[in-house]
């Protein structure tokens, strides 16, 4: 019957040739392969990780160590600023290459990854996008080479999932601001050198009377709280920051007055990526683990991997673990495009924690008493998943986030 | 001084090797490619020296001799440091046509020291090298652990049965370095893989020429059989098992 329909001409037939004419862009548009110089990027960040990460990565877990050679390493391969503009002396590279370098790092120590992410997706990110010549010529270019550690503090002791509850105060004295207040939570908040504040200037105005301020760390009256003694990510330095009276140039203020709220919400936004991929190679590192040690350990006379209840673990890790990845690839190759990538960035981010902890536990599980001790690296991970699932975001947050882009029309 | 590093485009040491077409050619589906490990050493100590030379150095490129598959491997290696690249557009189908097409091909380019690894990690031939110093008819020297210039002057340290021996050669010449000649392969920077781009890649077509070798059929190894655990008070056991089993005793 259809047929007879279709020869007699009522409808006329699907021609492919003709809708590729129409289309062309959409069908080239859709490539899954990445580019040499991506791959050339994955491959840079895996043999780094395993020449200079891999070696004490267990050991400045437990002392709690930052990684001051390791890091400064990362930085003459250019990964601290790789995205930064090659004129404000950074990497150039795209953000599908940054979630490749953030998982291969992450795959094996999420401490160094963090200090990445927090220096390349939130603080250049932000200092690109939105500070003026004088400040990216001053404080961009070494943080893009990597010469200096940047900071983000916007997290305050009663200000978390809340932003918008900024206690830290920036009185405007003229040509200058005066800062006072306390920020809690700051990643390499020691080994930074320059900070990004938040700081409310206009009470009245609540969230749109905040501002944004670069800092130096060595700026009279900021001290530091202790260290904090984390489950996870223990070689990464995190602290409270306190500011009292601490002078601010004017100059030093990002955008407009009552700029910053928004600032620190777009810088969030690029940072997330960061941490999705981070989640993301927490979760493949751990399954590479799971999958290696299954091959290897033998019980009742023959590998675990033989046993269908380890072997379906390993599949249903691995499908979480490609979900993800193709997550945070698509968020970060609509960023890479100039579209919006607000929903997709938080879908990344949500998904990518929540089954890092998910593949995480079961690759502890797969590797039974060994996987519970450090020797195995699996413990580890567990603990820097569970980080992944507040920072940048808790993901009840990021759950509002997506449903208020959905609901929102 | 114009140094030429000739690199080989081989599977990633960790390959699961594989043939096709009645055991006739290698299974090249789902393999990485790598720099065969000797040609990146030996690029990176060309890096080393050009960096100490103070301008001496004048310029390190590389050759590969391989088809349109072997490029992102050539700009790994652009990416590391060479300055320019060319490719012989042909299979290397042996070790004598590769070394016919490489000196072919820089035969006119004043290179005055040309390294090669001392065997290419696929096929393991180990003659590329000294094929290359004959066709040009100039000196080679196999087995260099250590390549030093002061001045002028290039002394080569290779090792041989029971000691070490120091020789200085004229230029042009063929080194075929092995394992000492640098410590660790570099990674590639993100400038220089930005780079690396905008480097020429020069693709020539093959000389004239045949391979002298036709490969009749490829075997793999017999798989290693598992250890065997005997009890340390178990003796008889042992050699039981040496007796009957690995019939060595
Ligand atoms: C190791 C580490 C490093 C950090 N680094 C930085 C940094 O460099 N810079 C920085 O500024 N901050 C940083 N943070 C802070 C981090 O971003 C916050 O901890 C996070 O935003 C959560 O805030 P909170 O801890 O105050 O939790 P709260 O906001 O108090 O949240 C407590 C719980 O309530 C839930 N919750 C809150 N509001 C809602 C809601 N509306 N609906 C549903 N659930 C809700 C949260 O999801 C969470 O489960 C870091 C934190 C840690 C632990
Ligand atoms: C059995 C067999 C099958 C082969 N099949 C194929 C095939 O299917 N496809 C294919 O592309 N090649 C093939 N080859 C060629 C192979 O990849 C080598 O390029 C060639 O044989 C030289 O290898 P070798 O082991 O003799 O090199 P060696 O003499 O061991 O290599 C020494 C050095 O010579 C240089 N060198 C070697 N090869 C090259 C090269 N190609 N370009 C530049 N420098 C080089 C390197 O510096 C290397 O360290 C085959 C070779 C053999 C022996």
């Amino acid at each position: 019957m259809w047929e007879y329909v279709c020869c007699k001409g009522f409808f006329p037939k699907f021609d492919l040739h003709f809708f590729n004419k129409i289309y062309p862009k959409k069908y080239l548009n859709m490539n899954f392969e990445f580019t040499e110089e991506q791959l050339m990027i994955r491959d840079a960040a895996r043999d780094f990780a395993q020449r200079e990460l891999l070696g004490d990565v267990i050991e400045r877990d437990a002392t709690a160590t930052f990684p001051t050679e390791h890091v400064k390493k990362l930085a003459e391969l250019g990964f601290m600023g790789m995205m930064v503009d090659p004129k404000y002396d950074g990497g150039g590279m795209d953000t599908v290459s940054y979630i490749l370098a953030m998982e291969e790092i992450s795959k094996i120590d999420a401490s160094v990854s963090v200090i990445m992410s927090v220096n390349n997706s939130l603080v250049c990110y932000g200092l690109q996008k939105y500070g003026n010549e004088a400040q990216k010529e001053k404080y961009l270019k070494p943080l893009a080479r990597g010469e200096k550690i940047g900071a983000y503090l916007l997290s305050e002791p009663e200000a978390g999932s809340d932003a918008t509850m900024q206690r830290t105060t920036a009185e405007d004295k003229g040509d200058h601001y005066i800062l006072n207040g306390t920020k809690n939570w700051i990643t390499s908040a020691n080994s930074a050198s320059t900070y990004l504040v938040m700081a409310q200037t206009h009470p009245e105005k609540r969230h749109h009377g905040i501002n944004v301020f670069i800092v130096e760390k060595d700026s009279p009256g900021i001290s530091l709280g202790p260290h904090e003694d984390k489950m996870g990510m223990r070689s990464s330095d995190t602290h409270s920051v306190m500011f009292t009276d601490v002078k601010v140039p004017k100059e030093n203020r990002i955008g407009e007055d009552g700029f910053g709220f928004k600032f620190a919400m777009k810088a969030l936004e690029a940072g997330r990526l960061g941490i999705a991929a981070q989640a993301l190679g927490i979760a493949s590192g751990a399954l590479e683990r799971a999958i290696q040690y299954s091959k290897e350990r033998k019980a009742f006379g023959t590998e675990i991997a033989n046993h269908q209840a380890i072997a379906f673990k390993i599949a249903d890790m691995a499908v979480k673990v490609e979900n993800a990845r193709n997550l945070c690839l698509k968020a970060a190759w609509l960023k890479d495009n100039g579209k919006p990538f607000t929903t997709e960035g938080s879908m990344a981010k949500l998904y990518a924690a929540d089954i890092a902890m998910e593949v995480t536990t079961e690759a502890v599980q797969i590797h039974g008493g060994y996987g519970y001790v450090k020797e195995y690296h699996v413990e580890r991970l567990m603990r820097e998943a569970k980080l992944t699932q507040i920072y940048e975001g808790t993901s009840e947050i990021q759950k509002i986030v997506i449903s208020r882009g959905l609901l929102r029309d | 001084m114009k140094i030429l590093t000739c690199i080989s485009n081989v599977p990633d040491t960790t390959t699961k090797i594989r043939f096709v077409d009645d055991n006739k050619a290698f299974d090249k589906n789902g393999v990485q490619w790598i720099i065969n490990p000797w040609d990146e050493l030996a690029l990176t100590r060309a890096l080393e020296l050009k960096e100490a030379s103070g301008g001496a150095v004048e310029k390190i490129s590389i050759i590969t001799v391989g088809t349109k598959d072997a490029e992102p491997v050539m700009r790994k290696a652009l990416a590391i440091g060479a300055e320019d690249a060319i490719r012989v557009d042909t299979e290397a189908k042996d070790a004598y046509y590769v070394a016919m097409q490489i000196a072919e091909a820089v035969k006119d380019g004043g290179y005055d020291m040309i390294l090669t690894g001392i065997e290419s990690s696929d096929y393991n031939g180990s003659s590329v090298g000294r094929m290359v110093a004959e066709f040009l008819e100039i000196p080679s020297v196999s087995s260099v652990s250590k390549i030093e210039m002061e001045g002028g002057n290039i002394s080569l340290k290779r090792e041989i049965d029971g000691g070490t021996e120091v020789l200085e050669t004229q230029l042009p010449f063929v080194a075929i370095v092995q394992k000492g000649i640098a410590l660790e392969p570099r990674i590639p920077n993100m400038r220089g893989i930005m780079m690396a781009r905008k480097k020429p890649l020069t693709v020539v077509a093959p000389a004239e020429g045949e391979a002298l070798t036709e490969f009749a059929g490829f075997e793999l190894p017999e798989a290693k059989a598992a250890c065997k655990m005997v009890d340390e008070d178990n003796v008889k056991e042992l050699v039981n098992l040496l007796h009957t089993e690995a019939k060595v005793i």
